[in-house]
């Protein structure tokens, strides 16, 4: 078994422990740079003094994604523009990104945190890896990036699209691992399949960004021939890097040196103990440009009780849901919101809508039903294409997307009392 | 204006492209006691326009609109063409040379005249046009 840092990564409790607290400390000190959190550090009348051990972090208040939104732009940053180096953005839940800060700091942790995760499935400077995501403002592509190559990896920025020369790469640079979403790594292999295009060099595929099932993990060592490890992260914890299987898979190694992590029932937000599925909340310890308190991940999980062999610190188990009603679209985070947000700013569109999510050869699929507005109706079909066309482009300027709009009659989709149910999942569940 | 009475109120319905849509309008025409002179589907991924020139126009545009249909007026032109090979070249040689654009045509041929019916972008030329190379158009009231 090799480690990054053999230290950190099989520290002992008691040490975790003191090690925790004091990041804690140091976290709360900062997050005091923060307006937002000065104000609910007070109203909870606790400073970085009351906090002498771990468990002392439920006085703290929580944050939650609807927070940082109304801090756009630069609201959650703790040091001054000129210490930050990097800005990620990631889709919020109406109009507006959420967006995230690093300083050279941050940017050294993160990068150790890949190298972490890289070096646990047993990659190294003897690999070739291919990082097939996106490389612009969503924070897999350039996260594993600097990562890998920290790590000693030979890397390629294949980034996204293009399937064909993504698969002619994997094969004439004989790349042996590869990142990407779990469809992807499907699709992928499908057309590799009809290129006739050996792949056999290939031992290791990491997925991330979407939940995938233990099926898909069979699906996928079958057909591209690789060991699949899950990886998860998300931009307001630096990104991907947060969580990753371990060659033992059974479960995620979580960072606990970096991320102080509680499991809570999301309804009540009260703690829940090892073995007990609710959300994760995740107070990262390291970070410098954005500290975050008890920050609400929106994502279902539980501790695990059971040590593992490798050494490493306590698991997760892998992910099988969300709290709240954000979707995964082929890697891409949409909120129903969002999407309401769009349609609502057009004046075509009639109030009605329904969004189907549907999985079609491995890929995501959204399909996007929506009254136009009667008095828009010209007679003309051209006017109708122009409008649909329109409602897609705005569609996609907002959640980088591309959709599927379908014109519906007016006056033909449900109409709902109370809570509306606009959003029809159709991808078989885990 | 002379040009104006050539003019003809084509019907005009946004449906989505799925069963049964147009088996309700042709129900609504039949209880209405409205004949179709000439219809067409045009369609594009999962909807479409349906077109039709009737004897009673407003009845069927009110009758449309009632049932929740979205319905819309659209002015288009019937020309009388011969009919034998040649007639359909003739007109669109004749909007072709005063360079006018058929945005969309359908047509009929009963026992006693073949009509072609045209979207054009300039309808006021093309109705001057049409008339001075010596055919024929054929009035709303003609419909009835």
């Amino acid at each position: 078994m090799r480690y990054w840092d053999k230290a950190i990564e099989t520290i002992q409790p008691e040490e975790l422990e003191k090690l925790q607290v004091k990041r804690l400390q140091e976290t709360i000190k900062r997050a005091c740079h923060v307006p937002f959190y000065q104000h609910r550090l007070q109203e909870a009348g606790i400073s970085a003094d009351d906090i002498t051990k771990t468990s002392d972090i439920k006085n703290l208040p929580f944050t939650k994604k609807q927070d940082l939104r109304e801090g756009y732009p630069f609201g959650f940053f703790a040091v001054p523009l000129k210490e930050i180096v990097r800005i990620h953005t990631t889709s919020g839940t109406t109009g507006k990104p959420t967006v995230v800060g690093y300083t050279k700091g941050d940017l050294d942790n993160w990068s150790d945190l890949i190298a972490r995760n890289l070096t646990m499935i047993g990659l190294s400077d003897d690999d070739i890896f291919q990082n097939m995501v996106n490389y612009g403002m969503f924070t897999g592509g350039l996260g594993f990036h600097y990562g890998a190559e920290k790590a000693g990896l030979t890397t390629i920025p294949s980034a996204t699209g293009n399937t064909k020369r993504q698969i002619e790469m994997i094969h004439d640079f004989c790349v042996t691992a590869i990142h990407c979403t779990p469809s992807y790594a499907l699709h992928l292999a499908e057309v590799a399949e009809e290129l006739q295009i050996p792949l056999d060099s290939l031992k290791t595929g990491i997925f991330g960004a979407e939940p995938w099932s233990d099926q898909m993990r069979t699906e996928l060592e079958e057909k591209l021939r690789v060991t699949a490890f899950d990886s998860y992260g998300m931009s307001e914890l630096y990104g991907p890097g947060v969580a990753f299987e371990c060659p033992e898979h059974n479960g995620l190694h979580i960072w606990h040196d970096s991320f102080l992590v509680e499991i809570i029932d999301p309804a009540t937000g009260e703690p829940l103990g090892p073995n007990e599925r609710g959300e994760l909340v995740i107070t990262p310890l390291t970070k410098e440009a954005m500290p975050l308190l008890r920050y609400r991940t929106g994502d279902i999980t539980m501790l695990l009780d059971d040590v593992c062999p490798c050494g490493r610190g306590r698991k997760i188990a892998r992910f099988t849901g969300r709290s709240d009603d954000m979707l995964v679209i082929r890697g891409i985070n949409v909120f129903p919101s969002q999407i309401e947000h769009v349609l609502l700013s057009i004046p075509e569109v009639a109030g009605s809508y329904m969004v189907y999510v549907d999985r079609v050869n491995h890929m995501d699929e959204m399909i996007i039903e929506v009254e136009i507005n009667r008095q828009f109706f010209s007679g003309e079909l051209a006017d109708l294409k122009t409008i649909r066309e329109r409602i897609q482009r705005a569609l996609r300027d907002v959640l980088e997307l591309r959709t599927n709009v379908r014109l519906v009659e007016p006056g033909s989709l449900p109409r709902f009392e109370g809570k509306a149910k606009r959003v029809i999942d159709r991808r078989e569940k885990m | 204006m002379e040009k104006e009475s050539y003019l003809i109120k084509q019907v005009s319905l946004f449906s989505e492209n799925k069963p049964g849509r147009l088996a309700t309008m042709a129900k609504a025409f039949l209880d209405e006691g409205i004949n179709i002179k000439a219809f067409s589907i045009a369609e594009a991924d999962g909807f479409g326009v349906i077109r039709v020139l009737v004897d009673k126009t407003r009845e069927a545009y009110d009758k449309l609109a009632e049932l929740g249909f979205n319905v819309a007026y659209t002015d288009v032109i019937a020309v009388i063409m011969r009919d034998e090979p040649g007639g359909l070249y003739e007109i669109a040689q004749t909007l072709a040379n005063a360079s006018i654009n058929i945005e969309y045509s359908y047509a009929y041929s009963g026992k006693d005249k073949a009509v072609l019916i045209l979207r054009v972008d300039h309808v006021e030329e093309a109705i001057e046009h049409i008339l001075n190379a010596g055919f024929n158009l054929v009035r709303q009231q003609e419909f009835l």
